[in-house]
């Protein structure tokens, strides 16, 4: 049977922590951060209420709150946190320890453009930055998804068989600060879904052990070898959740998403909230009897290689938008990502990258009408640059 | 870890390079470092416990009789000779 | 789908009515959003907020460029922001003032239906402050329907708590003093 369908109006930030809280969280430690600001004001709120019993450490740095939640995870209890853009950059020395030491803590980012020049406006330079930091990273397009993928997020983590921490990222403003409808669940739902963390380890005085120690060169190669095998097979328990989810909810979720591809020339591809605008875009194309298809990545690590090739297959044109600019190199992020993925393939398409939409730039669905055009005569010229950012005057 | 560090293959890491067994330190003798050795005169001795409080490295031990003694552990930093009270502590080149 | 703009002022609470308007519409059952032009919130300076409502799930998430809809919460905005530039063939202009219908069309050129209500001075009559961002939902309501003037009450309710009733009342007699005149071609 579905659970809960009513709909219910709330701002996306207050859905996310509201999907914290039925998740059950046990520790807290964040720092406020706009456009993060109101998911921690209204956790911290529950918890001041007694609405939920956890412990919420207030911290003065978002470096302290991932040291706080490494110890509060190490303890054994389940640990969430929230950040963005200059708050997860602070975070960066501690969260990769938290991946190494396997602690399956729960973090949303709301995605936001790193300084400078200062702008506390979207775009995804702040997970771009931290995208090696060996967690399972997963987007969102809008309230629901990131509401939903609050609490999946948990139950992947904590699966024993991955031991992962987690970020599930919304875009900033875009998606925090919009009030729309969202499906709620119940509390008993959620329990049966999310049952009680269970650590693997945890700092306990009868049992003691070792958390963080030190490795020598002759170890930590196979440290690290053991972690990429981690976050790489955790593909198949991050499936299952989503799958168990979609049986429970009627909302089902792919590591890569595809809309209108059958027969697609071509495919625009991105990750967050721009995905909706793309599916408008599509449709309007479509109409235009213009072949084009649009694949969204939702699990960026651990990277769905098969998946993206499999969605992939038969495009001439792939049109990879970069919400982030990997500054001197050759491309944005995703377009990196895809084109190496895609490089083995004897048949590949034409890879075209554009940035867009940095720092708060908004995107029309009429930019990727406009894309597809400008990828189209590339492709007929021979691509006269490596990438494009759209939109840039001058 | 019961195998040299220079064997163990990635399979074989504890989750999240956990190390499960309590005091595993102890099975690294430190004393291996050693250059020179503290050697007690018994007879001068007053089982004070200076020297094994001062050690760093918890390298002295108290034997059956309370006397002191080096034990694996110790490094041979030579502190206790320092802090001796009655001075019966004396480094001796490990070699002779 | 219905994409409506509010032009305020920072403090104003033009972003609060575009929330109460998605609650009232999600609570119908239709699907809505309601958002700010992100930014550092700064009392006086001008503001935009964006409603959107449909009966299917609202994909589009961008900023309102071509609105059906927009409400002026301050008729000096009228210069400065040039509201009515982007709006779309056939839309509806919803201002507060004090003047009629044909002084506007003469003062700047208008030939889009108006609904005009002087929400300065039922705020004050009624909430006793001049805060109009709940009356001008009146004459939004009055204008184009969107949702019914009851299910506006519980958000309302949520939100203002004690002073929910005065601005309940403030939007409902917006709503009976909305002159609507239609397009001039």
């Amino acid at each position: 049977m579905m659970a809960h369908k009513k709909r219910v109006g709330m701002e996306v930030s207050i859905a996310v922590s509201h999907a914290v809280q039925l998740a059950r969280a046990e520790a807290i430690a964040a720092y406020p951060i706009t456009p993060q600001t109101h998911i921690v004001e209204h956790l911290s709120s529950l918890v001041a209420n007694g609405d939920l019993e956890a412990e919420f450490v207030t911290v003065e740095s978002e470096h302290s709150a991932m040291s706080a939640c490494i110890g509060m995870s190490a303890a054994g209890v389940r640990t969430y946190t929230a950040t963005s853009s200059q708050g997860l950059a602070l975070m960066n020395e501690i969260v990769f320890i938290t991946s190494a030491m396997r602690l399956p803590i729960v973090m949303t980012v709301a995605n936001r453009a790193l300084s400078g020049p200062l702008s506390i406006w979207n775009d995804h330079s702040d997970i771009m930055a931290a995208r090696d930091i060996g967690w399972i990273q997963i987007f969102t397009e809008n309230g629901q998804e990131a509401f939903d993928h609050s609490i999946m997020a948990f139950k992947i983590a904590e699966d024993h068989r991955v031991l992962l921490p987690t970020i599930v990222n919304l875009d900033g403003f875009i998606l925090t600060h919009v009030v729309e409808a969202h499906e709620m669940m119940d509390q008993k739902t959620v329990d049966r879904f999310l049952p009680e963390f269970k650590p693997y380890h945890k700092l306990d005085p009868q049992k003691p052990v070792t958390m963080g120690a030190f490795a020598m060169p002759e170890l930590f190669t196979e440290c690290k070898m053991a972690h990429q095998m981690a976050l790489t097979n955790s593909y198949g328990p991050i499936l299952e959740v989503w799958q168990e989810w979609g049986k429970l909810t009627g909302r089902h979720y792919q590591p890569v998403e595809t809309y209108r591809t059958e027969g697609a020339k071509v495919i625009i591809m991105m990750m967050g909230s721009l995905g909706q605008v793309a599916e408008v875009a599509v449709d309007a194309m479509r109409d235009q009897g213009i072949p084009v298809g649009l694949v969204k990545i939702r699990l960026w690590r651990p990277f769905p290689f098969a998946d993206l090739r499999a969605a992939l297959a038969g495009a001439e044109i792939v049109v990879v938008c970069d919400r982030a600019l990997s500054l001197g190199g050759a491309a944005g992020p995703v377009l990196a990502e895809v084109r190496s993925a895609m490089y083995p393939l004897a048949v590949k398409p034409q890879i075209l990258g554009y940035t867009v939409g940095l720092g708060g730039r908004d995107v029309q669905p009429e930019a990727f009408e406009e894309l597809v055009r400008h990828a189209q005569a590339e492709v007929k010229q021979g691509p006269s640059q490596e990438y494009y950012i759209y939109g840039v005057r001058g | 870890m019961s195998k040299a560090w220079d064997q163990v293959t990635w399979q074989e890491i504890e989750v999240g390079g956990v190390l499960t067994e309590p005091g595993s330190a102890r099975n690294y003798n430190t004393g291996d470092w050693r250059s020179s050795r503290p050697v007690w005169d018994k007879t001068r001795c007053i089982k004070c416990g200076i020297c094994w409080t001062v050690c760093p490295e918890a390298g002295i031990s108290e034997d059956a009789d309370g006397y002191f003694e080096m034990n694996t552990y110790c490094k041979g930093c030579g502190i206790c000779v320092k802090e001796c009270v009655t001075g019966c502590i004396e480094m001796v080149v490990e070699e002779s | 789908m219905i994409e409506i703009r509010f032009h305020g002022r920072g403090g104003q609470g033009a972003v609060t009515s575009v929330e109460l308007l998605a609650l009232a519409a999600i609570e119908e059952g239709k699907y809505a959003q309601g958002f700010p032009s992100f930014g550092p919130e700064r009392r006086g300076a001008p503001v935009l907020a964006f409603s959107r409502v449909d009966d299917k799930p609202i994909k589009l998430r961008c900023k309102i460029v071509k609105p059906d809809v927009v409400v002026v919460l301050d008729a000096s905005l009228l210069a400065i922001q040039k509201p009515a530039n982007d709006l779309k063939e056939g839309g509806i202009i919803i201002l507060n003032t004090n003047k009629s219908a044909a002084e506007i069309r003469q003062e700047y050129g208008y030939t889009h239906t108006l609904a005009l209500v002087d929400a300065n001075k039922v705020a004050r009559e009624v909430l006793g402050v001049p805060i109009v961002n709940t009356t001008m939902i009146g004459a939004l309501l009055r204008a184009t329907g969107v949702v019914q003037v009851e299910t506006m009450e519980p958000p309302l309710k949520e939100r203002f708590g004690p002073l929910a009733v005065k601005n309940f009342n403030a939007l409902k007699v917006a709503y009976e003093q909305t002159t609507i005149e239609e397009r001039r071609s």
